[in-house]
Protein backbone atom coordinates (compact mmCIF):
# COMPACT_ATOMS: atom_id res chain seq x y z
CA UNK A 1 0.00 0.00 0.00
CA UNK A 2 2.79 2.80 0.96
CA UNK A 3 4.38 2.19 -2.48
CA UNK A 4 0.83 2.46 -4.02
CA UNK A 5 0.19 5.84 -2.61
CA UNK A 6 3.47 7.43 -2.93
CA UNK A 7 2.63 6.78 -6.41
CA UNK A 8 -0.27 8.39 -6.32
CA UNK A 9 1.05 11.12 -4.43
CA UNK A 10 3.86 11.77 -5.91
CA UNK A 11 4.32 12.29 -9.78
CA UNK A 12 4.17 15.63 -12.16
CA UNK A 13 0.04 15.08 -12.21
CA UNK A 14 -2.52 13.03 -10.21
CA UNK A 15 -3.70 11.83 -13.68
CA UNK A 16 -0.35 10.66 -14.15
CA UNK A 17 -0.20 9.05 -11.20
CA UNK A 18 -3.55 7.04 -11.29
CA UNK A 19 -2.84 5.95 -14.30
CA UNK A 20 0.40 4.23 -13.72
CA UNK A 21 -1.05 3.16 -10.90
CA UNK A 22 -3.93 1.46 -12.62
CA UNK A 23 -1.80 -0.06 -14.88
CA UNK A 24 0.75 -1.48 -12.21
CA UNK A 25 -2.34 -3.13 -10.17
CA UNK A 26 -3.59 -4.47 -13.61
CA UNK A 27 -0.02 -5.92 -14.27
CA UNK A 28 0.41 -7.80 -11.11
CA UNK A 29 -3.10 -8.43 -9.76
CA UNK A 30 -1.74 -7.42 -6.39
CA UNK A 31 -0.91 -3.30 -5.25
CA UNK A 32 2.03 -4.77 -2.63
CA UNK A 33 4.51 -5.72 -4.90
CA UNK A 34 7.96 -4.44 -5.29
CA UNK A 35 6.75 -3.92 -8.51
CA UNK A 36 4.79 -0.52 -7.58
CA UNK A 37 8.14 0.48 -6.64
CA UNK A 38 9.80 0.36 -9.08
CA UNK A 39 7.26 2.10 -11.28
CA UNK A 40 6.47 5.25 -8.73
CA UNK A 41 10.79 5.53 -9.20
CA UNK A 42 10.14 5.68 -12.86
CA UNK A 43 7.50 8.38 -12.38
CA UNK A 44 9.78 10.34 -10.45
CA UNK A 45 12.45 9.95 -12.77
CA UNK A 46 10.85 12.15 -15.22
CA UNK A 47 9.71 14.72 -13.22
CA UNK A 48 13.10 15.36 -11.00
CA UNK A 49 14.60 18.58 -11.56
CA UNK A 50 18.20 20.03 -10.80
CA UNK A 51 18.09 23.92 -9.60
CA UNK A 52 18.99 25.94 -12.81
CA UNK A 53 20.47 29.64 -10.59
CA UNK A 54 23.24 29.32 -8.13
CA UNK A 55 26.77 30.47 -7.81
CA UNK A 56 28.00 27.70 -9.64
CA UNK A 57 26.43 26.17 -12.84
CA UNK A 58 24.79 23.28 -12.24
CA UNK A 59 25.81 19.99 -14.43
CA UNK A 60 28.86 19.56 -13.11
CA UNK A 61 29.50 18.30 -9.58
CA UNK A 62 25.74 16.22 -9.86
CA UNK A 63 25.82 12.46 -10.58
CA UNK A 64 25.44 12.62 -14.35
CA UNK A 65 21.95 11.98 -15.47
CA UNK A 66 22.16 9.11 -18.22
CA UNK A 67 22.10 11.11 -21.51
CA UNK A 68 24.29 13.85 -22.64
CA UNK A 69 24.53 16.43 -25.60
CA UNK A 70 27.87 18.26 -26.24
CA UNK A 71 26.77 20.96 -28.71
CA UNK A 72 29.66 23.08 -29.95
CA UNK A 73 29.18 26.59 -31.88
CA UNK A 74 31.59 28.70 -34.00
CA UNK A 75 30.66 31.81 -33.75
CA UNK A 76 29.38 34.05 -37.21
CA UNK A 77 31.55 36.86 -38.02
CA UNK A 78 30.59 40.46 -35.95
CA UNK A 79 29.47 38.68 -33.39
CA UNK A 80 30.65 41.34 -30.43
CA UNK A 81 30.71 41.39 -27.15
CA UNK A 82 26.74 43.06 -27.30
CA UNK A 83 25.64 40.32 -29.22
CA UNK A 84 26.94 37.24 -26.76
CA UNK A 85 25.49 39.38 -24.18
CA UNK A 86 21.98 39.24 -26.11
CA UNK A 87 22.89 35.55 -27.13
CA UNK A 88 23.30 34.23 -23.53
CA UNK A 89 20.45 36.57 -22.22
CA UNK A 90 18.15 34.11 -24.79
CA UNK A 91 20.24 31.28 -24.04
CA UNK A 92 19.88 31.10 -20.19
CA UNK A 93 16.15 31.97 -20.40
CA UNK A 94 15.79 28.68 -22.55
CA UNK A 95 17.86 26.58 -19.91
CA UNK A 96 15.92 28.17 -16.60
CA UNK A 97 12.68 27.46 -18.02
CA UNK A 98 13.36 23.79 -19.70
CA UNK A 99 15.51 22.65 -16.44
CA UNK A 100 12.57 23.84 -14.59
CA UNK A 101 10.11 21.62 -16.83
CA UNK A 102 8.74 24.56 -18.31
CA UNK A 103 8.39 24.94 -22.16
CA UNK A 104 10.91 27.84 -23.40
CA UNK A 105 9.35 31.16 -24.88
CA UNK A 106 7.78 30.50 -28.33
CA UNK A 107 8.77 26.61 -27.88
CA UNK A 108 6.74 24.75 -30.54
CA UNK A 109 6.87 21.70 -29.38
CA UNK A 110 5.81 22.88 -25.34
CA UNK A 111 4.83 19.00 -24.60
CA UNK A 112 7.85 17.75 -24.88
CA UNK A 113 9.24 20.06 -21.93
CA UNK A 114 6.84 18.74 -18.69
CA UNK A 115 9.78 16.26 -17.75
CA UNK A 116 12.97 17.61 -17.25
CA UNK A 117 14.33 13.91 -15.75
CA UNK A 118 17.02 16.27 -13.93
CA UNK A 119 18.20 18.21 -17.11
CA UNK A 120 20.79 20.48 -17.13
CA UNK A 121 22.43 22.90 -19.54
CA UNK A 122 25.78 23.82 -18.96
CA UNK A 123 27.46 26.86 -20.55
CA UNK A 124 31.07 26.68 -22.07
CA UNK A 125 33.07 29.71 -23.43
CA UNK A 126 35.97 28.81 -25.87
CA UNK A 127 38.84 31.12 -26.72
CA UNK A 128 37.57 32.14 -29.84
CA UNK A 129 34.29 34.11 -27.38
CA UNK A 130 36.82 35.78 -25.35
CA UNK A 131 38.62 36.95 -28.44
CA UNK A 132 34.83 38.53 -30.26
CA UNK A 133 34.62 39.84 -26.79
CA UNK A 134 37.46 41.67 -26.64
CA UNK A 135 38.56 39.77 -23.43
CA UNK A 136 41.57 37.56 -22.47
CA UNK A 137 40.42 34.02 -22.16
CA UNK A 138 40.79 31.98 -19.03
CA UNK A 139 41.62 28.98 -21.23
CA UNK A 140 44.05 28.22 -23.91
CA UNK A 141 44.07 25.15 -26.37
CA UNK A 142 46.25 21.85 -25.29
CA UNK A 143 49.39 21.37 -26.81
CA UNK A 144 49.60 18.72 -29.10
CA UNK A 145 50.22 15.45 -27.84
CA UNK A 146 51.98 12.63 -29.52
CA UNK A 147 48.67 10.04 -29.28
CA UNK A 148 46.72 12.46 -31.10
CA UNK A 149 44.74 11.89 -34.33
CA UNK A 150 42.47 14.94 -34.05
CA UNK A 151 39.78 15.62 -36.42
CA UNK A 152 38.33 19.45 -36.98
CA UNK A 153 34.85 18.24 -37.02
CA UNK A 154 35.23 16.95 -33.18
CA UNK A 155 37.62 19.81 -32.20
CA UNK A 156 37.01 23.48 -31.35
CA UNK A 157 34.50 25.51 -30.05
CA UNK A 158 33.65 28.75 -29.06
CA UNK A 159 30.70 27.99 -27.17
CA UNK A 160 29.44 24.75 -25.73
CA UNK A 161 26.34 24.01 -24.19
CA UNK A 162 26.81 20.56 -21.98
CA UNK A 163 23.04 19.45 -21.98
CA UNK A 164 22.51 16.57 -19.72
CA UNK A 165 19.37 14.60 -18.93
CA UNK A 166 17.79 11.14 -17.56
CA UNK A 167 16.24 11.25 -20.47
CA UNK A 168 16.93 11.02 -24.23
CA UNK A 169 13.96 12.88 -25.99
CA UNK A 170 14.67 15.73 -23.21
CA UNK A 171 18.20 15.79 -24.37
CA UNK A 172 16.83 16.50 -27.92
CA UNK A 173 14.19 18.77 -27.21
CA UNK A 174 16.50 20.89 -25.33
CA UNK A 175 18.76 20.65 -28.20
CA UNK A 176 16.53 21.67 -30.51
CA UNK A 177 15.78 24.34 -28.49
CA UNK A 178 18.74 25.74 -27.68
CA UNK A 179 20.28 25.35 -31.18
CA UNK A 180 17.55 27.19 -32.62
CA UNK A 181 18.12 30.56 -30.73
CA UNK A 182 21.71 30.04 -30.50
CA UNK A 183 22.14 29.86 -34.43
CA UNK A 184 21.67 33.73 -35.30
CA UNK A 185 24.44 33.93 -33.19
CA UNK A 186 26.80 31.46 -34.80
CA UNK A 187 27.02 28.09 -36.83
CA UNK A 188 26.74 24.38 -35.26
CA UNK A 189 30.59 22.86 -35.15
CA UNK A 190 30.27 19.46 -33.41
CA UNK A 191 27.60 17.05 -31.86
CA UNK A 192 28.96 14.62 -29.20
CA UNK A 193 26.20 12.65 -27.76
CA UNK A 194 26.63 10.04 -25.38
CA UNK A 195 25.27 7.84 -22.68
CA UNK A 196 25.80 6.05 -18.75
CA UNK A 197 23.56 3.58 -17.20
CA UNK A 198 19.75 4.49 -17.39
CA UNK A 199 18.73 5.78 -13.54
CA UNK A 200 17.75 3.15 -11.74
CA UNK A 201 20.24 0.65 -12.99
CA UNK A 202 22.55 0.85 -10.74
CA UNK A 203 22.87 2.80 -7.42
CA UNK A 204 23.39 6.98 -7.52
CA UNK A 205 27.46 7.41 -7.26
CA UNK A 206 28.27 4.41 -9.09
CA UNK A 207 31.50 4.26 -11.11
CA UNK A 208 30.95 4.79 -14.85
CA UNK A 209 31.45 1.83 -17.07
CA UNK A 210 32.75 2.35 -20.71
CA UNK A 211 32.73 0.90 -23.51
CA UNK A 212 35.49 -0.99 -23.49
CA UNK A 213 34.50 -2.57 -19.69
CA UNK A 214 36.52 -0.58 -17.73
CA UNK A 215 35.14 1.06 -14.59
CA UNK A 216 36.04 5.05 -15.14
CA UNK A 217 36.13 7.59 -12.85
CA UNK A 218 37.21 5.79 -9.36
CA UNK A 219 39.60 8.01 -8.62
CA UNK A 220 37.66 11.16 -9.18
CA UNK A 221 36.84 13.62 -6.34
CA UNK A 222 33.89 13.18 -4.60
CA UNK A 223 31.92 14.96 -1.69
CA UNK A 224 33.80 17.86 -0.13
CA UNK A 225 36.90 16.75 -2.48
CA UNK A 226 35.13 18.07 -5.34
CA UNK A 227 35.56 21.72 -4.32
CA UNK A 228 39.46 22.61 -4.11
CA UNK A 229 39.87 20.11 -6.99
CA UNK A 230 36.97 21.67 -9.41
CA UNK A 231 36.14 24.99 -8.58
CA UNK A 232 37.46 28.53 -8.41
CA UNK A 233 36.42 31.48 -5.48
CA UNK A 234 34.24 33.12 -8.59
CA UNK A 235 32.23 30.27 -8.66
CA UNK A 236 33.96 29.60 -12.52
CA UNK A 237 35.24 26.08 -13.49
CA UNK A 238 37.03 24.79 -16.62
CA UNK A 239 36.04 21.81 -19.00
CA UNK A 240 37.99 19.43 -21.36
CA UNK A 241 36.33 17.87 -24.21
CA UNK A 242 37.74 14.99 -25.89
CA UNK A 243 36.65 12.05 -28.25
CA UNK A 244 38.36 9.13 -27.70
CA UNK A 245 37.97 6.17 -30.09
CA UNK A 246 38.44 3.03 -28.56
CA UNK A 247 39.78 0.54 -30.91
CA UNK A 248 37.42 -2.36 -29.37
CA UNK A 249 38.16 -4.79 -32.28
CA UNK A 250 41.89 -4.85 -31.03
CA UNK A 251 40.94 -4.36 -27.18
CA UNK A 252 38.45 -7.65 -28.19
CA UNK A 253 42.16 -9.76 -29.29
CA UNK A 254 43.40 -9.21 -25.44
CA UNK A 255 42.98 -11.59 -22.24
CA UNK A 256 41.40 -10.36 -19.80
CA UNK A 257 44.58 -10.13 -17.51
CA UNK A 258 46.11 -7.98 -20.62
CA UNK A 259 43.39 -5.49 -20.48
CA UNK A 260 43.80 -5.54 -16.94
CA UNK A 261 47.38 -4.68 -16.70
CA UNK A 262 47.08 -1.53 -19.43
CA UNK A 263 44.81 -0.07 -16.71
CA UNK A 264 46.14 -1.07 -13.81
CA UNK A 265 42.35 -2.76 -12.56
CA UNK A 266 40.30 -5.75 -12.26
CA UNK A 267 38.00 -5.05 -15.20
CA UNK A 268 35.08 -6.80 -13.44
CA UNK A 269 35.85 -5.11 -9.64
CA UNK A 270 37.69 -2.10 -10.39
CA UNK A 271 40.27 -2.84 -7.62
CA UNK A 272 44.19 -1.50 -8.73
CA UNK A 273 45.88 -4.83 -9.11
CA UNK A 274 47.69 -4.22 -5.93
CA UNK A 275 43.70 -4.25 -4.05
CA UNK A 276 40.56 -6.06 -3.39
CA UNK A 277 38.32 -3.29 -3.37
CA UNK A 278 37.52 -0.67 -5.98
CA UNK A 279 38.70 2.11 -3.78
CA UNK A 280 41.60 0.63 -2.49
CA UNK A 281 44.17 2.80 -2.65
CA UNK A 282 46.68 1.73 -5.55
CA UNK A 283 49.97 0.27 -3.69
CA UNK A 284 52.76 1.32 -6.54
CA UNK A 285 55.70 -0.65 -3.89
CA UNK A 286 53.50 -4.08 -3.73
CA UNK A 287 55.45 -6.64 -5.70
CA UNK A 288 53.62 -9.09 -7.25
CA UNK A 289 54.82 -13.18 -7.21
CA UNK A 290 57.14 -12.95 -10.17
CA UNK A 291 58.73 -9.96 -7.72
CA UNK A 292 57.46 -7.10 -10.73
CA UNK A 293 55.79 -4.34 -9.45
CA UNK A 294 51.84 -5.33 -8.97
CA UNK A 295 51.04 -2.33 -10.59
CA UNK A 296 52.84 -1.94 -13.68
CA UNK A 297 54.59 1.30 -14.01
CA UNK A 298 53.08 1.58 -17.37
CA UNK A 299 49.44 0.88 -16.47
CA UNK A 300 46.89 4.26 -17.58
CA UNK A 301 46.12 4.36 -13.55
CA UNK A 302 50.11 4.50 -12.49
CA UNK A 303 50.81 7.37 -15.21
CA UNK A 304 47.78 9.35 -14.65
CA UNK A 305 47.83 8.99 -10.76
CA UNK A 306 47.44 12.61 -8.98
CA UNK A 307 47.70 12.71 -4.91
CA UNK A 308 47.64 16.50 -4.66
CA UNK A 309 44.00 17.09 -4.15
CA UNK A 310 44.00 20.32 -5.52
CA UNK A 311 45.32 18.45 -8.95
CA UNK A 312 43.17 16.23 -9.26
CA UNK A 313 39.97 16.42 -12.22
CA UNK A 314 36.59 15.70 -12.00
CA UNK A 315 35.90 13.43 -14.85
CA UNK A 316 32.28 12.75 -16.14
CA UNK A 317 32.13 11.04 -19.48
CA UNK A 318 30.24 9.86 -21.27
CA UNK A 319 30.08 6.53 -23.88
CA UNK A 320 29.07 7.08 -27.63
CA UNK A 321 28.41 4.60 -29.59
CA UNK A 322 27.42 5.40 -33.58
CA UNK A 323 26.39 2.81 -36.47
CA UNK A 324 29.47 0.07 -36.90
CA UNK A 325 30.38 0.03 -40.98
CA UNK A 326 29.60 -2.79 -43.32
CA UNK A 327 32.30 -5.22 -42.07
CA UNK A 328 30.54 -4.85 -38.38
CA UNK A 329 33.26 -2.82 -36.67
CA UNK A 330 32.04 -0.27 -34.22
CA UNK A 331 32.33 3.42 -34.13
CA UNK A 332 32.51 3.78 -29.73
CA UNK A 333 34.10 5.50 -27.66
CA UNK A 334 34.14 7.84 -24.88
CA UNK A 335 33.36 11.54 -24.18
CA UNK A 336 36.01 11.99 -22.26
CA UNK A 337 34.30 15.70 -20.09
CA UNK A 338 36.57 16.48 -17.18
CA UNK A 339 36.40 19.88 -14.79
CA UNK A 340 39.30 20.84 -13.20
CA UNK A 341 39.61 24.72 -11.67
CA UNK A 342 42.81 25.07 -14.01
CA UNK A 343 43.31 22.86 -17.51
CA UNK A 344 47.27 23.74 -18.05
CA UNK A 345 47.95 22.88 -14.33
CA UNK A 346 45.63 20.27 -14.02
CA UNK A 347 44.81 18.48 -17.27
CA UNK A 348 47.82 18.72 -19.35
CA UNK A 349 50.36 17.33 -17.06
CA UNK A 350 48.47 14.64 -16.77
CA UNK A 351 47.44 13.65 -20.31
CA UNK A 352 51.02 14.58 -20.73
CA UNK A 353 52.13 11.40 -18.65
CA UNK A 354 49.60 9.62 -20.57
CA UNK A 355 50.76 10.11 -23.84
CA UNK A 356 54.50 9.43 -23.00
CA UNK A 357 53.49 6.21 -21.49
CA UNK A 358 50.37 4.72 -21.05
CA UNK A 359 50.12 1.16 -22.07
CA UNK A 360 45.95 1.73 -22.88
CA UNK A 361 47.15 4.18 -25.59
CA UNK A 362 47.33 1.10 -27.93
CA UNK A 363 43.76 0.36 -27.30
CA UNK A 364 42.37 4.49 -27.32
CA UNK A 365 42.81 7.37 -30.00
CA UNK A 366 41.73 10.91 -28.93
CA UNK A 367 39.94 12.19 -32.63
CA UNK A 368 38.66 15.37 -30.66
CA UNK A 369 39.56 17.65 -28.48
CA UNK A 370 37.99 21.10 -26.99
CA UNK A 371 38.47 23.45 -23.81
CA UNK A 372 36.35 25.67 -22.28
CA UNK A 373 35.82 28.12 -19.37
CA UNK A 374 32.39 27.34 -17.92
CA UNK A 375 31.41 30.83 -16.49
CA UNK A 376 29.96 31.39 -13.00
CA UNK A 377 26.31 30.20 -12.15
CA UNK A 378 23.64 33.20 -12.35
CA UNK A 379 20.96 34.39 -10.39
CA UNK A 380 17.41 34.25 -10.64
CA UNK A 381 17.17 37.71 -12.64
CA UNK A 382 20.67 37.30 -14.47
CA UNK A 383 22.20 35.62 -17.28
CA UNK A 384 25.20 33.36 -17.93
CA UNK A 385 28.56 35.12 -18.98
CA UNK A 386 26.94 38.70 -17.21
CA UNK A 387 30.31 38.68 -15.51
CA UNK A 388 32.16 38.69 -18.79
CA UNK A 389 29.86 40.35 -21.40
CA UNK A 390 27.62 42.65 -19.48
CA UNK B 1 1.37 61.28 -35.66
CA UNK B 2 -0.28 58.40 -33.93
CA UNK B 3 2.35 57.57 -31.22
CA UNK B 4 2.82 61.33 -30.21
CA UNK B 5 -0.93 60.94 -30.07
CA UNK B 6 -1.39 58.23 -27.92
CA UNK B 7 1.32 58.71 -25.63
CA UNK B 8 -0.01 62.04 -24.94
CA UNK B 9 -3.12 60.11 -24.03
CA UNK B 10 -1.49 58.05 -21.54
CA UNK B 11 -0.14 61.22 -19.88
CA UNK B 12 -3.59 62.67 -19.53
CA UNK B 13 -4.86 59.64 -18.30
CA UNK B 14 -2.14 60.33 -15.35
CA UNK B 15 0.41 58.02 -15.93
CA UNK B 16 3.91 58.52 -14.39
CA UNK B 17 5.98 60.99 -15.91
CA UNK B 18 8.96 58.67 -16.50
CA UNK B 19 6.84 56.82 -18.81
CA UNK B 20 6.08 59.95 -20.75
CA UNK B 21 9.68 60.48 -21.04
CA UNK B 22 10.54 57.22 -21.83
CA UNK B 23 7.41 58.00 -24.90
CA UNK B 24 9.37 60.39 -26.04
CA UNK B 25 13.04 59.18 -26.19
CA UNK B 26 11.80 57.92 -29.17
CA UNK B 27 12.88 54.30 -31.05
CA UNK B 28 16.05 53.29 -28.14
CA UNK B 29 16.26 49.76 -28.23
CA UNK B 30 14.69 48.27 -24.66
CA UNK B 31 17.65 47.12 -22.44
CA UNK B 32 20.08 49.66 -23.44
CA UNK B 33 19.18 51.93 -20.63
CA UNK B 34 15.18 53.14 -21.25
CA UNK B 35 13.76 52.98 -17.91
CA UNK B 36 11.19 50.54 -17.50
CA UNK B 37 7.77 52.48 -16.98
CA UNK B 38 6.45 51.74 -13.42
CA UNK B 39 2.82 50.43 -13.23
CA UNK B 40 0.13 52.74 -13.12
CA UNK B 41 -1.60 52.40 -9.50
CA UNK B 42 -4.46 50.76 -11.12
CA UNK B 43 -2.95 48.34 -12.86
CA UNK B 44 -4.14 44.96 -12.35
CA UNK B 45 -3.33 42.49 -15.44
CA UNK B 46 0.13 40.95 -15.30
CA UNK B 47 1.85 39.68 -18.24
CA UNK B 48 3.30 36.12 -17.98
CA UNK B 49 6.12 34.85 -20.18
CA UNK B 50 6.03 37.97 -23.18
CA UNK B 51 8.15 37.12 -25.90
CA UNK B 52 8.56 39.22 -29.02
CA UNK B 53 9.85 37.91 -32.67
CA UNK B 54 13.29 38.96 -33.83
CA UNK B 55 12.71 40.56 -37.58
CA UNK B 56 14.52 43.04 -39.43
CA UNK B 57 13.74 46.81 -39.04
CA UNK B 58 10.21 48.27 -40.96
CA UNK B 59 9.13 44.53 -41.09
CA UNK B 60 6.40 43.83 -39.28
CA UNK B 61 6.82 41.58 -36.57
CA UNK B 62 4.32 40.23 -32.94
CA UNK B 63 4.65 40.06 -29.65
CA UNK B 64 2.70 37.14 -27.55
CA UNK B 65 2.18 36.24 -24.02
CA UNK B 66 -0.17 35.49 -21.06
CA UNK B 67 -2.25 38.25 -20.05
CA UNK B 68 -3.44 37.03 -16.70
CA UNK B 69 -6.67 39.03 -14.50
CA UNK B 70 -6.41 38.83 -11.21
CA UNK B 71 -9.46 40.26 -10.24
CA UNK B 72 -13.29 39.46 -10.09
CA UNK B 73 -13.70 41.83 -12.82
CA UNK B 74 -13.37 41.46 -17.41
CA UNK B 75 -11.08 43.67 -18.08
CA UNK B 76 -10.46 45.29 -21.37
CA UNK B 77 -7.08 46.21 -23.10
CA UNK B 78 -7.98 48.72 -25.37
CA UNK B 79 -4.27 49.64 -26.73
CA UNK B 80 -0.96 48.72 -26.54
CA UNK B 81 2.34 51.35 -26.93
CA UNK B 82 6.19 50.29 -27.69
CA UNK B 83 8.90 53.16 -28.13
CA UNK B 84 10.23 50.84 -30.57
CA UNK B 85 7.18 50.47 -33.10
CA UNK B 86 3.38 51.72 -33.59
CA UNK B 87 1.48 48.58 -32.38
CA UNK B 88 -1.81 47.44 -33.17
CA UNK B 89 -3.82 44.50 -31.19
CA UNK B 90 -4.58 41.83 -33.68
CA UNK B 91 -6.97 38.93 -33.69
CA UNK B 92 -7.04 36.12 -36.33
CA UNK B 93 -10.08 35.35 -38.11
CA UNK B 94 -11.53 32.87 -41.03
CA UNK B 95 -12.32 34.97 -44.21
CA UNK B 96 -13.31 33.06 -46.84
CA UNK B 97 -12.00 30.02 -46.04
CA UNK B 98 -8.78 31.67 -45.09
CA UNK B 99 -7.24 32.62 -41.71
CA UNK B 100 -6.36 36.04 -42.00
CA UNK B 101 -5.46 39.03 -38.97
CA UNK B 102 -7.28 41.94 -38.51
CA UNK B 103 -7.25 44.93 -35.59
CA UNK B 104 -9.61 43.19 -32.13
CA UNK B 105 -12.78 44.79 -32.56
CA UNK B 106 -12.80 46.54 -29.32
CA UNK B 107 -9.78 45.33 -27.70
CA UNK B 108 -8.72 42.04 -25.93
CA UNK B 109 -11.11 40.59 -23.02
CA UNK B 110 -9.30 38.92 -20.21
CA UNK B 111 -12.13 37.11 -18.16
CA UNK B 112 -12.25 37.75 -14.48
CA UNK B 113 -9.98 35.43 -12.61
CA UNK B 114 -9.26 34.44 -16.52
CA UNK B 115 -5.89 34.66 -18.75
CA UNK B 116 -6.09 35.85 -22.28
CA UNK B 117 -3.19 34.00 -24.47
CA UNK B 118 -1.48 35.64 -27.33
CA UNK B 119 0.51 33.34 -29.38
CA UNK B 120 1.55 33.04 -33.35
CA UNK B 121 -1.64 31.88 -35.12
CA UNK B 122 -4.04 33.51 -32.33
CA UNK B 123 -4.54 37.19 -30.96
CA UNK B 124 -0.80 39.35 -30.85
CA UNK B 125 0.12 42.36 -30.21
CA UNK B 126 1.44 43.24 -34.23
CA UNK B 127 4.60 45.88 -34.37
CA UNK B 128 4.03 47.29 -37.29
CA UNK B 129 6.80 48.86 -37.96
CA UNK B 130 9.49 48.18 -36.15
CA UNK B 131 12.18 51.54 -36.29
CA UNK B 132 15.35 48.88 -36.11
CA UNK B 133 16.04 45.23 -36.46
CA UNK B 134 14.68 43.57 -33.33
CA UNK B 135 18.19 41.47 -32.55
CA UNK B 136 17.56 37.89 -30.76
CA UNK B 137 18.13 38.68 -27.20
CA UNK B 138 16.87 42.19 -27.50
CA UNK B 139 14.75 43.38 -24.54
CA UNK B 140 11.84 45.74 -26.08
CA UNK B 141 9.37 47.43 -23.19
CA UNK B 142 5.87 47.64 -24.10
CA UNK B 143 2.96 49.29 -22.23
CA UNK B 144 -0.71 47.80 -22.11
CA UNK B 145 -3.48 50.31 -21.91
CA UNK B 146 -7.15 48.99 -20.12
CA UNK B 147 -10.10 50.76 -20.90
CA UNK B 148 -9.95 52.38 -17.36
CA UNK B 149 -7.10 54.58 -18.37
CA UNK B 150 -4.88 52.40 -15.76
CA UNK B 151 -1.51 51.18 -17.94
CA UNK B 152 0.64 48.08 -17.25
CA UNK B 153 4.13 47.98 -18.68
CA UNK B 154 6.16 44.90 -19.20
CA UNK B 155 9.38 44.04 -20.94
CA UNK B 156 9.63 41.34 -23.55
CA UNK B 157 12.84 39.48 -24.97
CA UNK B 158 13.26 38.99 -29.06
CA UNK B 159 13.65 35.42 -30.23
CA UNK B 160 14.28 33.87 -33.58
CA UNK B 161 11.02 32.27 -34.45
CA UNK B 162 9.96 30.86 -37.98
CA UNK B 163 6.29 30.32 -36.78
CA UNK B 164 3.85 33.42 -36.82
CA UNK B 165 4.73 34.24 -40.51
CA UNK B 166 1.48 36.23 -40.85
CA UNK B 167 2.38 38.57 -38.69
CA UNK B 168 5.09 39.23 -41.66
CA UNK B 169 3.68 39.19 -44.84
CA UNK B 170 0.67 41.82 -45.14
CA UNK B 171 0.44 40.99 -48.99
CA UNK B 172 0.03 37.64 -47.71
CA UNK B 173 -1.95 37.41 -44.83
CA UNK B 174 -4.36 34.52 -46.10
CA UNK B 175 -1.92 31.96 -45.59
CA UNK B 176 -1.54 30.15 -42.41
CA UNK B 177 0.75 27.51 -43.62
CA UNK B 178 4.46 27.55 -41.85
Amino acid sequence: MTSRRRLLAGGAAAGLGVAAGAAVVAATGRDDTPVTVAAAATVDTGTATVDFHGPRQAGVAEDPPAHAAFVAFTLAGGVDRRALARMMRLLTDDARRLTAGAPALGDTDATLAVLPARLTVTFGFGPGLYRAAGQKSPVTDLPTFTIDRLERRWSGGDLLLQICADDPLTVAHTQRMLIKDARPFGAVRWVQQGFRRSPGVQAPEHTQRNVMGQLDGTANPRGPEIDPAVWNADGSTQLVVRRVRAEIEKWDILAVSDKENAVGRRLESGAPLSGTQEHDEPDFAQLDDSGLPAMPDFSHVTRARVTDPTLKILRRPYNYDGAPNAAGQPDAGLIFAAYQRDIARQFVPIQQRLAEKDLLNEWITPIGSAVFAVPPGCADDGWIGEQVLA
Amino acid sequence: MRNVRTWAAVVLAGALTTLGLAGCGGTDAAGSGTPTPAPSAAATVTVKDPWVKAGPAGEMTAAFGTLVNGTDADITITSAESPDSPLELHEMTMKDGKMVMQPKEGGFVIKAKGTHELSPGGDHLMLMKPAKAIEPGDELTFTLKLADGATVPFTAIAKPFAGAEESYAPSDMGSMAP
